[in-house]
C-alpha cells in the first residue's frame, strides 16, 4: 500500500499564498522562477510516496529525549541593554514596531 | 618569525607555543599575514578582528608564562558566520542580519575560550547555511584554493577555504546535510560531523534543529579530534545535547586497523559518480584492509529516498527556525511599513535572498494544511526506516566507508538555476543527519584536474572514536596530502595546481 504522498500527477503550488502565510512579500518575477523550482522539487520528493509506512513510528529527534529538566534557579539573563543594543527601533527601552490598535 | 603558519596544525601550534619557538602573537600575526597574501582571491573571510583576536593572544601568552594551561591556549581559530562570539558581528551570510553583534558566546565557543583558543575572524557560508557552494552568501563569492574557478564547497566553504589557503590554522563548520564534509572534501581538509547531541547547539542559529551540529575543519583527524573533545558535552541551555561519556578523542589513536569492520555500502556508489572520486575512495579502501580491515559490503535499502526526507524536514524546520527573523527584535527592519505583518512581509523580502525563500516556501508548503501529513509525517517515518538502515548496518561493522559526493567540486556559477540538481548531489551526506550518527570527511585523492577527492567514515552514535581511529589510521598510511599553497601539511611532498 503506498502512502498518501502518492496522490498522482503533478502539483500546482499557489506559491504567493504560501509565501504570505510565512510572511514573505515575492516579486512577480521570483514568483515565476519559484513556481518552476518548487514544483520540480515536490514532484521528486513525492518519491517518498513509494514506501508502505503503515506501523513506522515517526522520528522527530535521531536521539529521542524526553521530559530533560534542569534545578528550578534562578540565572542572570542577557542584560536589557544588551538585548535592546541590537533592536532596529526602540522607544522607551522598547521595541518599537507599527501601531497595531487604531 | 621563524615558524611557517600557512601549513601549520593545532597540534603543531601548541607544539610550538609549549616549545618556545614562537608567541601566540606571533601565530596570530603570521595568520594575519597569510590572509592579507591569499584572502583577496579567496575570499574566506567576512570579518578579521584583528585587535581582538591580538589581544585575547597576549592574555594567553601571559596566561602560559604564568604557568596556565589550557587544551588550546594560544591556538587562532577561524569561526563560521552562524555562531555566536560575544561582541562579534554574526549575519550568517544574510542581509537580514546587517549590523547585528552577538551578545553571548556560543557554549562551543565559550568551551574553546575557556581552553585558551583566541578567535581571529569569521568566515564566509551559504546564507543561513543553505546551499552546498557558498554561493548563496549575501556577503561574497569564496573560491576553492586549489582552483579559484571552482567553489570551495558549502555551506561551511569559507571554513574550508581558509583552512585549505592557509589562512587558518583550524576552523569551526556547522553540518545540518553534509556542510561540514562536504567542503572539506572540496578543499582537501578533514572535517568531523559529530553525532546528533553530542555538542551543544546554543548559540548556533539554527537552521534545522534536528538536523544541525558544530563540527570542525582542520588540517589533520587528530585535530578535528582534539576539537570536538573540547566542544563536547552536555548543556543545561540545549536540551537536545546529551549527557554520553567523552572519550579522550585525539590521543591513543592506533595506527592498524587490525580486528575492525569497515563496511561498504553499495548505495553510496552512484550511477553517474565521477570516476576520479571512485578511483580514489576505492583506493583508499584497499589501504584500510592493507591496514588489517575487515572489508565487506553492506545495504543501506532506504538511501534514495534520503534527499526527498531530508529536504522535507530540513525545510519544515528552517521555516519555523527563521520566523524569528521578522525585523522586530534584531536585524534589518524595511522602512515605509503601515502595520506589522507589512513589516514582516517587506523585511523578510528585502533581508532573504533567493535560496532561503525557496526553502521557507518549500518548509511552508510541506507543513500547511492538506500536506503535513503527506510530506511531513512520511518524512518523519522514512526517517525511522533510514536511521534503522544504519543500526542494521552497524550491528556488524564499526565503520562505513564512502565518498562524501559523487563528483569534486563544481565550477562557480554552474547549476545555480537548478536547485533540485544540486540537491541530489547531496545523497551521500544526508543521511549521517537525518540518523543523527557522526562522519568524517579525510581526503584521499586527487582527480585529473587537480581537485582533492574526499573518503567519508560512517559510524554509530556517539562512536567518534571508530570513526577517527580509522580516519588517523589511514591518513597516517596516505602520508602528507598536498596543500593549495603547494606545501605539504606536515612535510612537502605533493604540489598542487591552484594559487
Amino acid at each position: 500500500m503506498a502512502n498518501e504522498a502518492d496522490q498522482g500527477g503533478p502539483e500546482k503550488i499557489d506559491v504567493r499564498y504560501v509565501a504570505n502565510l510565512a510572511r514573505l512579500y515575492l516579486d512577480d518575477s521570483e514568483v515565476e522562477t519559484f513556481q518552476g523550482q518548487l514544483e520540480g522539487i515536490v514532484e521528486h520528493v513525492k518519491q517518498i510516496g513509494e514506501l508502505d509506512l503503515a506501523g513506522i513510528e515517526p522520528t522527530s529527534h535521531a536521539r529521542p529525549v524526553q521530559n530533560v529538566l534542569r534545578e528550578d534557579v534562578v540565572r542572570a539573563g542577557l542584560g536589557h541593554e544588551l538585548v535592546m543594543d541590537n533592536a532596529p527601533k526602540e522607544k522607551n527601552g522598547q521595541f518599537a514596531v507599527p501601531q497595531i490598535i487604531e | 618569525m621563524g615558524i611557517e603558519v600557512s601549513s601549520l596544525t593545532v597540534h603543531g601550534a601548541l607544539d610550538a607555543l609549549s616549545g618556545g619557538e614562537c608567541s601566540s602573537e606571533e601565530l596570530v600575526r603570521g595568520v594575519i599575514a597569510e590572509i592579507a597574501k591569499r584572502d583577496a582571491d579567496v575570499g574566506a573571510y567576512v570579518s578579521v578582528d584583528e585587535d581582538g583576536a591580538l589581544e585575547q593572544a597576549r592574555l594567553a601568552d601571559a596566561a602560559r608564562s604564568a604557568g596556565k594551561g589550557g587544551r588550546l591556549l594560544g591556538v587562532p581559530i577561524a569561526i563560521k558566520d552562524v555562531l555566536n562570539v560575544e561582541g562579534q558581528p554574526c549575519s550568517c551570510g544574510s542581509k537580514i542580519l546587517e549590523g547585528y553583534t552577538s551578545p553571548y558566546d556560543a557554549t562551543a565557543i565559550a568551551k574553546l575560550r575557556a581552553e585558551g583558543a583566541v578567535f581571529l575572524g569569521r568566515v564566509n557560508m551559504d546564507e543561513f547555511a543553505m546551499g552546498s557552494t557558498t554561493q548563496n552568501s549575501a556577503h561574497k563569492v569564496t573560491r576553492n584554493p586549489w582552483n579559484l574557478d571552482c567553489v570551495p564547497g558549502g555551506s561551511s566553504g569559507g571554513s574550508a577555504a581558509a583552512v585549505a589557503a592557509g589562512e587558518a590554522i583550524a576552523s569551526l563548520g556547522t553540518d545540518t546535510g553534509g556542510s561540514v564534509r562536504q567542503p572539506a572534501s572540496f578543499c582537501g581538509c578533514v572535517g568531523l560531523k559529530p553525532s546528533y547531541g553530542r555538542i551543544s547547539r546554543y548559540g548556533l542559529v539554527a537552521f534545522a534543529s534536528s538536523l544541525d551540529q558544530i563540527g570542525p575543519i582542520t588540517k589533520n583527524v587528530r585535530d578535528a579530534a582534539l576539537l570536538c573533545e573540547v566542544m563536547s558535552g552536555v548543556d543545561v541551555m540545549d536540551s537536545s545535547s546529551l549527557d554520553e561519556p567523552i572519550p579522550s578523542l585525539a590521543t591513543d589513536l592506533p595506527t592498524d586497523l587490525s580486528g575492525v569492520r569497515l563496511g561498504l555500502p553499495k548505495e553510496y556508489f552512484v550511477d553517474g559518480m565521477d570516476d576520479d572520486v571512485r578511483r580514489g575512495v576505492m583506493a583508499a579502501v584497499e589501504q584500510c584492509r592493507e591496514l588489517g580491515a575487515e572489508i565487506k559490503e553492506v545495504s543501506l535499502p532506504h538511501t534514495k529516498y534520503a534527499v526527498s526526507t531530508y529536504y522535507i524536514i530540513a525545510t519544515a524546520e528552517a521555516s519555523a527556525n527563521l520566523a524569528r527573523f521578522d525585523g522586530v527584535r534584531y536585524g534589518q527592519r524595511a522602512e515605509g511599513a503601515t502595520d506589522p505583518i507589512d513589516m514582516y512581509g517587506k523585511s523578510r523580502a528585502q533581508g532573504f535572498g533567493a535560496e532561503v525563500k525557496r526553502r521557507i516556501i518549500l518548509g511552508t508548503y510541506v507543513l500547511s494544511s492538506g500536506y503535513y501529513d503527506a510530506y511531513y509525517l512520511s518524512a518523519q517515518k522514512v526517517r525511522t526506516l533510514i536511521r534503522q538502515d544504519f543500526e542494521k548496518a552497524f550491528a556488524d561493522c564499526d565503520a562505513l566507508l564512502a565518498p562524501v559526493t559523487p563528483g569534486p567540486a563544481y565550477r562557480i556559477g554552474e547549476s545555480m538555476d537548478d536547485p533540485l540538481r544540486m540537491y541530489l548531489d547531496d545523497i551521500c551526506t544526508v543521511t549521517a543527519n537525518l540518523a543523527g550518527i557522526c562522519g568524517l570527511s579525510v581526503p584521499c585523492g586527487m582527480t585529473d584536474s587537480g581537485l582533492p577527492v574526499g573518503l567519508q567514515i560512517l559510524g554509530p552514535a556517539f562512536k567518534e572514536e571508530n570513526i577517527l581511529r580509522v580516519g588517523h589510521a589511514y591518513e597516517c598510511a596516505r602520508g602528507p596530502f598536498g596543500s593549495a599553497q603547494g606545501n605539504a601539511f606536515g612535510s612537502a611532498s605533493v604540489v598542487a595546481k591552484g594559487l
